[in-house]
């Protein structure tokens, strides 16, 4: 019992870290049709910034955080600018292949800059509190909350304010959207800031609990991708949805079937589930 | 209809001599080694453009059939069946499971199919690096036999002992696909890949089972991938997860990127041209993928038919600008 | 021929085509007209193909096609053009025709991989027929451009081109002379008049009046999904529902 529910923590952990990665992805999928197979390494190097500005300019674990997610989403706006801009108007592969190029670039600038050996930065909240059997860090804990504040935060955002309303206009129907007179290109804009930010919030958030490394951002990237499809790509109730039933998934099958193939069970049901709707369990628009 | 001029078979001759030649002229056994590396990767690229630059279906598995064609050929070998069944046999098996894979997923389009071929190339590695019973987990398999020698009558034997004799054999297995691949794309059957990678429902629409040209395509690509595969198994002696990673995948999309989607000698070109020039550059070596990350980006914006397109562009350009000022000279240098 | 019977499609709520029944008849030119969002294009990808009934029947020559794959409606000899203009710009003139040839000839893989004489055969017939169509089309000098490099007539003629090179039985053309101007839309209408002379039964969705009575045999008039006339053009355009559907008389389609 102690153990199961042990594994349904951990899973609600890696689950809201998910949903977030997930929520990045989806707004740029459902915007540009485009899939970003760089967005897991967005997040890794939302965890080196995070290094970078908290132990080695010495800014602390949040003002290092605050200042690495702003930093992200620069980075986001500039990958919007110069790899899929000027590709809008080529034929789609062209995209995946550019997207391919910069998770190559990414990967490898993470490796020339720290280095392959892991990096850690200390954990600001190490302290250990046990509810009902489980063992929680305070961390692990600001993990699910933080995901939960920034979801409904990002929830508000995209229902109250006219950027957020554009964006889902967007998404929703590109060519409406342009008709209707909105700047596509500074929606697409926005879109990859935030989506880079988020993805960086949820690196500040588990950095401190696990090593960084230059790779750790491909699983966790293809992850975001079977969530974003099987929940409808552009759909944000799915990425939510889909990243805490992921996590839930992998840390019970994990835990009581193989840890080795816990990566293979999340690829095999998006294997499986194409095979079977090749649009996807909610798909409606086709890239 | 499909013909070519005359420089470009000349250009053609020069290379496959310099080819035939290159034992003579790289003594260097290190060097030597990868250029045979080379060769299979230039098959392996070429089975990749096939799917990806003349069908337009982004394959991201296809480091997972090269490793199941070098699995197979390790598997078998060391089970002590013969190289040369072991090698088609293995080929066969990569075009098998590719059939399968292909089935269900070629069903999907364009992003979806990228993003479920990747996460099979991602499932294969991780099984290969953890089915230790049949791959040896991530120590993989060592010892494989080189290919037994061919007795040829009156001439002794042909073997594959030594560097050069497997730099042979890759060879001739690179102008064997090389040829079918030309047969293939060059023809009207050729044509329906294209006709699929440019405007999937005007092809279905003109009596195109758009399906199974796509099907035939990716099935045909891994084959070439597996027979890749199955050599490198037999000339490196040993296979590793890596063998079957997706990081093989990358270098295979930059090899057909760089060099030329889309045309024949592109992806020969890239998977010659860039691992000998890495060995020349090697104080680059940690900036590799960082070069090699932004160059496919900006080759894919700027020159989206990579070397080989642009020097076709070039060609083009300069045979107009010569008709332009000589239009006497034009049918001499036809 | 042809036969479409009470055939109905619906988008989620909204009915495109209604209980829709009529029939092409073998040598004719049949018109197809309607205000925009009458449910015409959609009637075209119903009888390819593209798109499944939710409920009728599609005939030819008495065989049932309901629900086949558009490759499979084509090899029955029905081509079709598409509304914007539809076409394998990365290819040359020659190949795009080819490509429509295709299926009439035996060019699969192994045959290609290992030059067949029946491969031989098949290649050079497909050429032969690709430069016979490029002449009927007034494109032959073009056969080694580039789409890109043609005209927006020249391109809706080879788009008409790629569907006729198969010689089929039926032809459906979906607004061939769309954004043409009126030198150009002659031009493209004697093309089709020359098509029908050749034996092809032509059926087209066309927006300018003036063209389809001169061209057309019958019209077949849609308005919301339902079919409100059928017959000769003098009759079509004297119909009080026509006129009505046109709202106040003049009829502009
Ligand atoms: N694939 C589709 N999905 C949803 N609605 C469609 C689809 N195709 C057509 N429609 C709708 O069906 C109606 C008829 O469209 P269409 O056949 O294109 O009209 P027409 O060709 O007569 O102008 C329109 O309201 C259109 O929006
Ligand atoms: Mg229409």
């Amino acid at each position: 019992m102690d153990l199961f529910l042990q594994q349904v923590f951990n899973g609600i952990m890696f689950g809201s870290t998910y949903a977030i990665v997930a929520l990045g992805l989806t707004l740029v999928m459902g915007i540009l049709n485009i899939p970003n197979f760089a967005h897991g390494h967005l997040y890794m190097l939302g965890g080196y910034l995070l290094f970078f500005f908290a132990s080695t300019i010495g800014l602390g674990y949040w003002l290092g955080m605050i200042v690495s997610v702003a930093a992200m989403g620069v980075v986001g706006v500039i990958m919007e600018r110069i790899v899929y801009r000027p590709l809008n108007d080529q034929p789609h592969i062209n995209a995946f292949i550019a997207a391919v190029g910069s998770l190559l670039f990414l990967e490898s600038f993470a490796l020339v800059v720290w280095g392959s050996q892991g990096l850690r930065i200390p954990n600001p909240h190490p302290q250990i509190i046990e509810i009902m059997g489980i063992t929680m860090s305070i961390q692990r804990l600001l993990v699910i909350f933080g995901a939960i504040a920034l979801i409904l935060g990002l929830h508000l955002f995209m229902k109250k304010t006219i950027l957020g309303i554009t964006i889902e206009a967007v998404a929703q129907n590109r060519e409406g959207a342009m008709l209707t007179g909105i700047n596509v290109n500074r929606v697409s804009s926005m879109t990859f800031a935030i989506s880079a930010g988020t993805a960086a919030v949820a690196a500040s958030l588990l950095t401190p609990i696990f090593m960084l490394s230059p790779s750790m951002g491909a699983i966790l990237g293809m992850k975001a991708f079977v969530i974003v499809i099987l929940g409808g790509m552009g759909s944000i109730p799915g990425a939510i949805f889909g990243g805490f039933l992921l996590g839930l998934i992998e840390a019970l099958g994990g835990g009581y079937i193989s840890a080795a193939y816990k990566d293979v069970f999340a690829f095999g049901a998006l294997i499986l589930i194409l095979s079977i709707k090749p649009t996807g369990l909610f798909g409606q628009k086709e890239v | 209809m499909f013909t070519k001029p005359i420089h470009t078979k000349l250009l053609y001759l020069a290379i496959l001599a310099a080819a035939l030649l290159l034992p003579w002229y790289v003594p260097d056994a290190y060097i030597f080694q990868i250029v045979t590396m080379s060769v299979l990767y230039a098959i392996a690229a070429s089975g990749m453009n096939l799917i990806l630059g003349f069908t337009g279906q982004v394959t991201l598995a296809h480091g997972a059939f090269f490793g199941m064609g070098a699995y197979g050929v390790a598997i078998m070998t060391k089970a002590g069946i013969v190289f040369w069944l072991a090698l088609p046999v293995s080929a066969l098996i990569a075009a098998f499971i590719g059939l399968l894979i292909g089935l269900p997923t070629l069903r999907t389009r364009g992003a979806y199919f990228a993003i479920v071929t990747l996460c099979f190339g991602v499932i294969v590695w991780i099984v290969s690096g953890n089915w230790i019973e049949l791959t040896g987990g991530h120590n993989g398999i060592f010892g494989i036999p080189r290919p037994s020698p061919i007795p040829v009558p009156f001439f002794g034997q042909i073997e594959f002992f030594t560097q050069t004799g497997m730099y042979y054999l890759a060879l001739a297995v690179l102008l064997l696909v090389l040829f079918a691949l030309y047969r293939l794309v060059y023809s009207v059957f050729g044509l329906t890949f294209m006709a699929v990678r440019n405007n999937e429902p005007l092809a279905d629409s003109v009596g195109i089972n758009t399906y199974a040209t796509k099907l035939v395509s990716f099935v045909a690509g891994c084959f070439i991938a597996g027979l890749a595969g199955g050599m490198y198994a037999a000339m490196m002696g040993a296979v590793s997860p890596s063998a079957a990673g997706y990081m093989l995948t990358f270098n295979f999309l930059i090899f057909v990127i760089l060099g030329g989607m889309a045309t024949l000698p592109g992806p020969v070109v890239g998977a010659f041209a860039i691992p000998v020039l890495m060995e020349f550059m090697q104080f680059l070596d940690d900036y590799r993928m960082l070069i090699f990350g932004a160059l496919l980006i900006m080759v894919i914006i700027y020159f989206p038919m990579g070397l080989v397109g642009g020097l076709r562009r070039l060609n083009q350009k300069v045979a107009a600008w010569r008709q332009q000022k000589f239009p006497e000279s034009d049918h001499a240098s036809r | 021929m042809l036969r479409v019977e009470s055939v109905t499609k619906r988008f989620q709520g909204l009915v495109a085509v209604q209980d829709l029944s009529f029939e092409i008849i073998k040598g004719e030119i049949l018109a197809i007209i309607g205000p925009n969002g009458a449910g015409k294009s959609t009637v075209f990808n119903l009888i390819t193909g593209t798109l499944k009934p939710t409920s009728g029947q599609i005939f030819i020559n008495e065989l049932d096609i309901t629900g086949a794959r558009p490759h499979q409606v084509a090899s029955k000899g029905i081509s079709r053009t598409f509304q914007t203009t539809s076409l394998f710009d990365q290819l040359r003139v020659i190949d795009n025709l080819m490509i429509g040839y295709k299926w009439r000839t035996n060019l699969g893989f192994w045959n290609t991989l290992f030059h067949t004489p029946r491969w031989k055969a098949h290649q050079a017939e497909t050429y032969q027929r690709a430069m016979e169509t490029l002449d009927f089309l007034g494109l032959a000098e073009k056969h080694d451009q580039f789409v890109p490099a043609l005209s927006q007539e020249e391109q809706k003629r080879l788009a008409i081109g790629i569907a006729l090179v198969s010689k089929p039985h039926i032809l459906l053309l979906d607004e061939p002379t769309g954004g043409l101007i009126q030198e150009e839309t002659d031009r493209v209408t004697d093309l089709i008049r020359r098509v029908r002379e050749q034996g092809t039964t032509v059926c087209l969705i066309e927006h300018k009046m003036q063209m389809i009575m001169g061209l057309a045999d019958r019209i077949v008039v849609l308005n919301y999904g339902k079919k409100i006339s059928e017959g000769a053009p003098a009759e079509v355009k004297s119909d009080q529902a026509v006129i009505e559907a046109y709202l106040g008389g003049e009829v502009h389609a």
